[in-house]
């Protein structure tokens, strides 16, 4: 599977990342490499082998259902780069 | 008295006990060591304020006979974590001014345990990166030098501020983070000890994230045994990590009994890589021949999918990061660069916030995850991951820790690796598997190479037997008598 | 079967609701932030909601629990082991960047849901899944002209999402459908069902096709959020389907957005393009496991579903499907009903027709809900009493009622204040009697002729008015005829 010009400028729209024309070109190069690096994984037959999430074998914890959080506007909105009246504020989104 | 910012961890905290220094003495001593330092550019942010306010209140209780753990003992924190009202920057201009209203819970553990806080350390961005220079804050100068060289070469990463700290003698101990390899690689080029404990030992909450199945706090110090008792501290199962396991938190520093007889090592044949040179393959031997000596038995092992253990790393830790990062959208906090519109906004600000190879990883997760490859690669790596898993498992039936060297080399040069993103990630050659495996690993240091520039060895050991992993190290460390210092040392 | 006539013939129309749920729990599914409704913006934000760097979930016991418990509302299949995943997309009031969600592992599996249509009538819809996923947060775009507002109040809190089989044929099924979800998420005390309050939000999945034909392509319409919108979002687009395909076009796969102002909805397709969710298991949990004795102790303290208490009713009090169907919709009704009943020791009909036609009727004239009417269960089986032991005529007992709905007094009150009880005593009524036989002559004559046969109505009547209502209405016609001679 390779990349090209176009797939890296769609996956940079849904990481929402602003890529310089330049950078991009030089991104489908390094991206082609690197998967052509990791696709060695292909040479594995895995049928059969249940893919790991996560090395902890056991349940999911359970938290039990209480409120612990008092008032929380003002550690929620003390780093926001941009607030008014207790709501972050962005750009106007059109729906 | 040996000079304070020499000691190590151990003996300050005895020589404190006995009142024979005070921790005000002792944090003086670091913070001017940490002001020395600064041309290494191992710390993003220094506290001489909170440190001597800390060193005062641990003297009080030094006088009173109330000594915790930690007590007036001066540590450097990776930037990482997340610390109440300091500025926590992972290493990323995405959190150039980003003071957390809240404290992570390994150094919460640190401080309850009456440790003093000297200042937050340099790292790659994001922990992404094995040179540390990644950071939008700099790279991070390496205290040693190659033998008739002035040549400046890397810390390693991404823990690459934590290990120079220490290495320098800016700090008795720091904390790392390792997803690959971050605690030991570092450990390695700078010639001292490094610790990843269990997958779960230690809790993540409040720790930034990388890749979340990966992620594990560990201690960085001059000795093996200063490594146990910063463990101890830093370790505890935290309800508000779903991920870290109730395990009962032993004495570290008891498991240092430097008795390894009858002890099973084994050595994984497939760490023998190709173009493996000859220095290192002579350390290796060298480790196998101390331990066999010190009673251990030497068993030869195969780890049949060593082999897969970075491109599986790469895909796992790209994909968890892609979205992990995702929080980082200018919208609650961090870095914003304003735009018409709210996906504008988003695209400047993570244009701008992330640095290169922060990027390439976030784009080489989305690719994995995205319709139409993720079984080709996110899947099969996951499925990957089980086989690695399961190499270890069964080693394990007959060995009680693996020896392997840490790094395939020493330390480069800065600005080397830079534009070749797959020779820099096989730096992480020999730490990754056992981040997969989620197993503890330490990395030692042996010797040092033809050019007079640290070499470490890893041991690895069973989940949550960190103790016989200790203590094998401790009995390696005994043995390699590795008391060469680096060529810029800060404290007096 | 419903079909839909349309230009060239008649249409059959497919649906299945996608129904978003708010779970009903003190906290957020993943924090400790509350969930009461209303609070002042960004006041109910735990440091998780937010997604402040290091912060991780830790999983709701109760959310879980309601879950299983709705499962088995639903008679569907608990899967003991379930897998949280991130779905990812940027939206503002989506702090993480990701929903955590289930997608491959839900927590429950199919079941069925049985819906009671008007002609007293039942049809089986069958239930795809239910999981547990996070509420997004609120956008107010309408506060400034350049800014939108973000809100996380809500970020965080648990959902159920709901999804049937395309069993659905009509938008009164659908209606019906979203009637009988409810009743059972209130029976179970899982979710509120306030539609108002968005605790309830409905998707719909729509397609047509000719019958006995393969499935049509569908669309989704989102953001339908009451009863009524959702009856005509489908009437809408079935009728917009019906005509492009008539017209010779074809239906585009796609979102449609529902305005409620216009009873219209429009094509989201320029939003849908970009969307690749991205799915992965979330590596900050670890898949839920459920022992069977957990999921056999909930369902041990189920209480008794609307379905179950119908046919109850139906078979223990001989009512009608009908009335049983009204009396079980609303679990506090059911329990008023049988607080009337009093353990059996009234009469089952008696008390249905007064709890459903009066009572219901008072309460809805008046606006008030069960909690605050001036008449409880007791004091209306005391009129029931009263109108058992013929102490009130049926006709009177309902003015009683009313002076009971005015005053909050109890019937015996009533009826002792205003003199209204039933005259029985024989001699009382023969009184009555004589005096308008007295009277009326020629009426008399009338029915000794045999003339008019119905004048004993007229008769029996005029005693009535006579005794302002009082008298035993039996007792007067015994009487009367008695006296008459017939």
């Amino acid at each position: 599977m390779s990349v090209d010009l176009g797939t890296v400028r769609h996956i940079a729209k849904l990481a929402r990342l602003h890529v310089e024309q330049e950078q991009a070109e030089a991104l489908v190069g390094e991206l082609n490499k690197i998967l052509g690096w990791v696709e060695q994984l292909g040479e594995l037959d895995t049928t059969g082998v249940p893919p790991m999430t996560s090395v902890v074998e056991r349940s999911q914890p359970l938290r039990e259902d209480v409120v612990t959080e008092e008032d929380s506007n003002s550690a929620v909105l003390a780093n926001a780069p941009d607030s008014a009246h207790g709501f972050f504020v962005v750009p106007k989104v059109v729906e | 008295m040996t000079s304070p910012t020499h000691m190590t961890l151990a003996q300050a905290r005895d020589a404190l006990a006995k009142r024979e220094m005070s921790a005000r003495e002792l944090a003086e001593a670091h913070l001017a060591a940490v002001e020395a330092a600064r041309p290494l550019n191992a710390f993003t942010v220094e506290t001489p304020e909170k440190a001597l306010s800390m060193a005062e209140a641990s003297d009080e209780r030094l006088a009173k006979g109330e000594g915790r753990p930690l007590e007036g003992i001066p540590l450097g924190i990776k930037d990482l974590f997340c610390t109440e009202g300091v500025a926590s920057t992972a290493g990323s201009r995405m959190l150039k001014d980003f003071k957390p209203t809240y404290e992570s819970t390994v150094t919460a553990n640190l401080w309850r345990d009456g440790a003093v806080l000297l200042g937050k350390l340099n790292m790659d961005e994001f922990a992404m990166g094995s040179s540390n220079m990644t950071s939008a804050y700099g790279g991070v100068e390496n205290p040693w030098r190659a033998e008739g060289s002035d040549k400046k070469l890397v810390a390693g990463g991404s823990s690459g501020g934590s290990a120079a700290a220490v290495a320098a003698r800016c700090a008795l101990g720091t904390t790392g983070t390792d997803t690959g390899g971050s605690i030991r690689q570092p450990a390695a080029f700078t010639g001292i000890v490094g610790m990843k404990p269990t997958y779960g030992r230690c809790s993540r909450w409040g720790i930034v994230s990388f890749a979340s199945s990966l992620d594990q706090a560990g201690p960085m110090a001059r000795s093996v045994r200063d490594c146990a008792i910063l463990l101890r501290s830093m370790s505890g199962h935290d309800p508000k990590d779903s991920t870290s396991i109730e395990q009962p938190v032993p004495d570290f520093e008891k498991a240092l009994t430097g008795d390894i007889r009858g002890l099973k090592v084994g050595i994984p044949k497939e760490y023998r890589v190709d173009g493996m040179s000859e220095e290192l393959e002579r350390l290796w031997q060298q480790g196998i021949d101390w331990l066999r000596a010190a009673g251990a038995e030497i068993i030869d092992i195969s780890l049949p999918h060593t082999s897969y253990a970075l491109p599986t790393y790469y895909i796992v830790a790209s994909a968890e990061a892609s979205s992990n990062l995702a929080r980082y959208d200018g919208v609650r906090y961090g870095l914003r660069v304003e735009g018409d519109s709210l996906d504008e906004m988003y695209e400047a600000t993570r244009g701008a916030g992330f640095g290169r190879e922060v990027k390439r990883r976030i784009l080489i997760g989305t690719y994995v995850l995205s319709a139409g490859y993720y079984d080709a690669y996110y899947n099969k790596a996951r499925q990957v991951r089980t086989l690695i898993a399961r190499d270890f498992g069964q080693a394990y039936e007959k060995v009680d820790v693996i020896l392997t060297p840490t790094t395939p080399g020493p330390a480069f040069p800065m600005g080397e690796k830079m534009d070749d993103p797959i020779a820099m990630y096989l730096n992480d050659v020999f730490t990754v598997p056992a981040s997969l495996a989620g197993q503890p690993a330490i990395s030692v240091p042996a010797g040092l190479s033809e050019q007079g520039l640290p070499l470490g060895l890893q041991l690895i050991g069973r989940a949550f037997d960190e103790q016989t992993v200790l203590r094998a190290a401790g009995v390696l460390e005994e043995a390699a008598q590795f008391t060469a210092e680096p060529a810029f040392v800060a404290g007096a | 079967m419903s079909l839909i006539e349309g230009e060239t013939g008649k249409w059959e129309v497919v649906i299945g609701l996608e129904v978003h749920a708010q779970v009903i729990s003190r906290s957020k599914l993943f924090s400790g932030a509350s969930t009461a409704y209303g609070a002042a913006p960004n006041s109910q934000v735990s440091l998780v909601d937010a997604a402040m760097p290091g912060m991780l979930p830790v999983l709701n016991r109760e959310c879980v629990a309601q879950a299983v418990r709705t499962g088995l509302g639903l008679k569907a299949k608990i899967n003991l082991t379930s897998v949280f995943e991130r779905k990812n997309y940027f939206y503002a009031d989506l702090p993480q960047g990701y929903q955590i969600s289930q997608f491959k592992h839900p927590i429950v599996g199919e079941g069925t849901l049985t819906i009671d249509l008007p002609d007293g009538s039942t049809r089986d819809i069958g239930i795809e899944r239910l999981h547990l996923e996070q509420d997004a947060g609120k956008s107010l775009h309408d506060q400034d002209p350049r800014r939108t507002f973000v809100d996380l109040n809500r970020a965080g809190v648990a959902l159920m999402e709901i999804v049937s089989k395309p069993d659905i044929r009509s938008a009164e099924e659908a209606g019906a459908y979203i009637r009988k979800l409810r009743s059972i998420l209130r029976y179970l005390g899982t979710c509120d069902g306030n539609m108002e309050e968005g605790s309830l939000r409905c998707d719909v999945n729509l397609s047509v096709r000719r019958p006995g034909e393969p499935l049509g392509t569908r669309t989704e319409t989102k953001n339908v959020n009451s009863i009524r919108f959702v009856q005509q979002a489908i009437e809408y687009e079935a009728r917009r389907q019906i005509e492009v395909l008539e017209a010779g076009g074809t239906i585009e796969q796609e979102t449609r957005l529902f305005d409620s102002r216009k009873g219209e909805s429009r094509s989201m397709r320029s939003k849908e393009e970009a969307h690749d969710y991205r799915y992965f298991p979330d590596p900050d949990l670890l898949p839920l496991v459920l022992e069977q004795s957990y999921v056999d102790e909930l369902a041990a303290a189920l209480p008794e579903l609307p379905d179950e208490k119908k046919r109850r009713f139906m078979e223990d009090y001989g009512l009608s499907a009908y009335d049983a169907g009204v009396l079980v919709a609303e679990q506090a009704n059911a329990a008023f009903y049988e607080a009337v009943l009093d353990g059996g020791k009234r009469d089952p009909k008696l008390a249905a027709n007064w709890v459903t036609v009066n009572y219901f009727g008072a309460l809805n004239a008046s606006g008030v809900g069960l909690a605050e009417a001036p008449i409880d269960a007791k004091k209306l089986g005391g009129l029931l009493d009263l109108i058992a032991d013929g102490t009130v005529s049926s006709r009177l007992a309902k003015e009683v009622f009313e002076a009971m709905w005015e005053s909050g007094k109890d019937a015996a009150t009533i009826v002792e204040e205003k003199g209204l009880k039933q005259i029985t005593d024989e001699s009382a009524i023969e009184a009555l009697v004589d005096k308008v036989i007295a009277e009326n002559p020629a009426q008399v004559e009338q029915y000794a002729g045999g003339e008019n046969p119905k004048v004993i109505g007229w008769f029996v009547g005029q005693v009535m008015k006579a005794s302002q209502g009082k008298a035993n209405p039996g007792a007067v016609n015994q009487i009367l005829k008695r006296k008459l001679g017939g």
